[in-house]
Formats: structure tokens, C-alpha cells, sequence
């Protein structure tokens, strides 16, 4: 965020409407608890106190509702495609999807299993995609990051750009 | 009791309804006339010197050389200290098997997952219906001739292979 003008230094700070929103986005990402399988160990591990999310702002919530980033983190079957279909589309936009590990972005290891869905993006649209069988807590640290620059790079005051979300494929 | 006892005492009171016992191997088995699964059954949990109070396992196999589905009762007792197999044999086309349910409550839920997988119809059981797979899957995935559907209730089964385009 680059503030315009400074004229009174000490308490006034001027900038374009569109970056104060972001930045306020970017700074408190609600995530939801999603997690499927082992990546959602290393989800937990980088909530902790050692890769900490929470310095991003970041906050698990236990309800879709109240979140703005989904992280898929595991394998995902067919049985839980349609349910992950049905939280997805429960979450308030703008809302943002990370793909955490090989299964979810692929299939993975299971991707000729009869059971696994070959990626999540099968089925919702998937912002950002973290590499690993499953990825260290500084990759989902990176992925997170890197939601934070989409955020901050969106416009919500111009129409003529689309709102992340509104992309949802059947 | 040794699993060899176990077999005498079974062929003994069901003259020609088990068969093929082998004893040399780690898990000992013997052939079961599906007809008869459920009064052998009952036979193994309450005779005073076999005393079978637990079924470990109940699953299946397919064998489609020889036409037939295989249904595999895996059972212990923890009073003897013994074990045994039974296998009961099937018709490919036609696998339909009195339930075991009344003899070990256990069974309700093997038998649901021996359906779901094998699609091996119990007849007499309480609720037959798929256990971990969705309700309207289509066909047996482990069935041995068992083809993926082009889609999942509008979600693509396809992918293009990684390790082909590797190849390539």
C-alpha cells in the first residue's frame, strides 16, 4: 500500500480506496479448518507457534461463514468432493481457495484410485496451488503469501474487473 | 485345538458340506457349502471346545478364470486360542450368501463393505446398503473387470497421465 500525499505527517495518511480495502483483506485472512488428510498435520503445524500463520493475520475459523480462504488439505475422495462443493459455495465472497499438497491439486499418489477426485480444481477454482507430498509449513507459509499479493492486486472500485469468486465452475 | 482337529470335528458334524482343507500354511482354511455357512457358523461359536466368539474379518476375493467370488470368514477365539478361515464359493454371476449377522453382530458392517466393494448380496441381512462409497456409485470397484465411469455425478474422472507425457 503507497500512500499518495502526506500532508499532515503525524495523523492523516492518504491513499486509493481500493488499497486500504486490500490491505485490510490481506491482513486478516479467516481460513477455514479443512483438513482431509496428512497434509492437515503440517496445517496444523504451520498455526502453530513455530511457522505461526497468525502473524499474517491468519485465523482458523470452524465454520465457512466466517472464512475468506479455503485450504484444501488432503486427499480428496468423491464422497467429499460434493461436500467440499457445498462449503465452498457457503463461504461469503470475496473468498480465495489454496490447494495444499500433491492429492489435492492432482489426485497425487491416488490419482488411478477409483475413490479419488484428480484435483480440486475439478471442482471449485483453486487460486493457488502448494507443491509437497505434504509441503513443510514454510511452503503453505509461501502459498499464503501468495494469496496475500492476488489480494492486494484486486480492484473492487473498477467493474470493468471481476471479483475473485465469481469464477466458479460447475 | 489345532486347526486340523478343528476341520475333523467339522467334517465329523457336517459330512460333505466342508472341503479343501489346507493346514500348511500360516492362517489355516477350508471350504464351506454356501448353503451351510450359517449353521457351521453357529455350530463354531457355541460348540464347548471351539468356542469362535470373535469373526476378525470377513471380505472377499474375485476370481474370474474360474468364475466365482470367494467370501473369506476370518475367525479367533480368544477362550482356545485358535483360529481358522472359511471360504464359501460363489457364482461370478449370481453371488448371493445367507448373512451371518445373527451369529456375530460384527457382521452387519463386513458384509456392508463386502457389498459395497464386491457387490455379493446377503441375503437375509438387516441393511444392505453401501457403506463408504456414495449411494449412487455405479458397479464394484474391486471386482477384477470393474471400469471407471467417464464422470462422478458431473465431476471429470480424467486426467491426463503425467508420467505418458513424460515419455512421450
Amino acid at each position: 500500500m503507497k500512500p499518495l500525499l502526506n500532508s499532515l505527517p503525524e495523523t492523516v495518511f492518504t491513499t486509493k480506496i481500493d488499497d486500504i480495502l486490500n490491505w485490510g483483506r490481506a491482513s486478516s485472512q479467516w481460513y477455514m479448518l479443512f483438513g482431509l488428510a496428512c497434509c492437515a498435520i503440517e496445517l496444523m503445524q504451520t498455526g502453530g507457534p513455530r511457522a505461526d500463520l497468525d502473524r499474517f493475520g491468519a485465523v482458523p475459523r470452524a465454520t465457512p461463514r466466517q472464512s475468506d480462504l479455503m485450504i484444501v488439505a488432503g486427499t480428496l475422495t468423491y464422497k467429499m468432493a460434493k461436500r467440499t462443493k457445498l462449503l465452498y459455495d457457503q463461504m461469503p465472497d470475496p473468498k480465495y481457495v489454496i490447494s495444499m499438497g500433491s492429492c489435492s491439486n492432482c489426485g497425487g499418489l491416488f490419482q488411478l484410485a477409483y475413490s479419488v477426485c484428480k484435483g480440486v480444481d475439478k471442482i471449485i477454482p483453486v487460486d493457488v496451488y502448494v507443491p509437497g507430498c505434504p509441503p513443510r509449513p514454510e511452503a503453505l507459509t509461501e502459498g499464503l503469501l501468495r494469496i496475500q499479493d492476488k489480494m492486494m492486486h484486486e480492484r473492487w472500485l473498477v467493474k470493468a474487473a471481476q471479483p475473485a469468486g465469481d469464477t466458479a465452475v460447475a | 485345538m489345532d486347526a486340523k482337529d478343528i476341520y475333523a470335528r467339522l467334517e465329523r458334524q457336517f459330512p460333505g458340506k466342508v472341503s479343501d482343507f489346507k493346514g500348511d500354511v500360516k492362517e489355516p482354511y477350508l471350504t464351506v457349502d454356501a448353503l451351510s455357512i450359517v449353521d457351521v457358523c453357529r455350530f463354531l461359536r457355541d460348540d464347548a471346545n471351539l468356542q469362535f466368539e470373535v469373526l476378525s474379518d470377513l471380505t472377499a476375493l474375485d476370481w474370474p478364470k474360474e468364475e466365482k467370488l470367494q467370501v473369506v470368514y476370518h475367525l479367533f477365539s480368544y477362550s482356545q486360542n485358535h483360529q481358522i478361515v472359511l471360504k464359501v464359493d460363489l457364482p461370478r454371476d449370481n453371488p448371493k450368501v445367507a448373512t451371518v449377522e445373527g451369529v456375530w453382530k460384527v457382521a452387519n458392517w463386513l458384509e456392508r463393505e463386502v457389498y459395497d466393494l464386491f457387490g455379493v448380496i446377503f441375503e437375509g441381512h438387516s441393511d444392505l446398503r453401501r457403506i463408504m462409497l456414495p449411494e449412487d456409485w455405479v458397479g464394484y470397484p474391486l471386482r477384477k473387470d470393474y471400469v471407471e465411469q467417464e464422470e462422478y455425478d458431473g465431476i471429470s474422472t480424467q486426467r491426463a497421465p503425467l508420467v505418458e507425457k513424460l515419455l512421450r
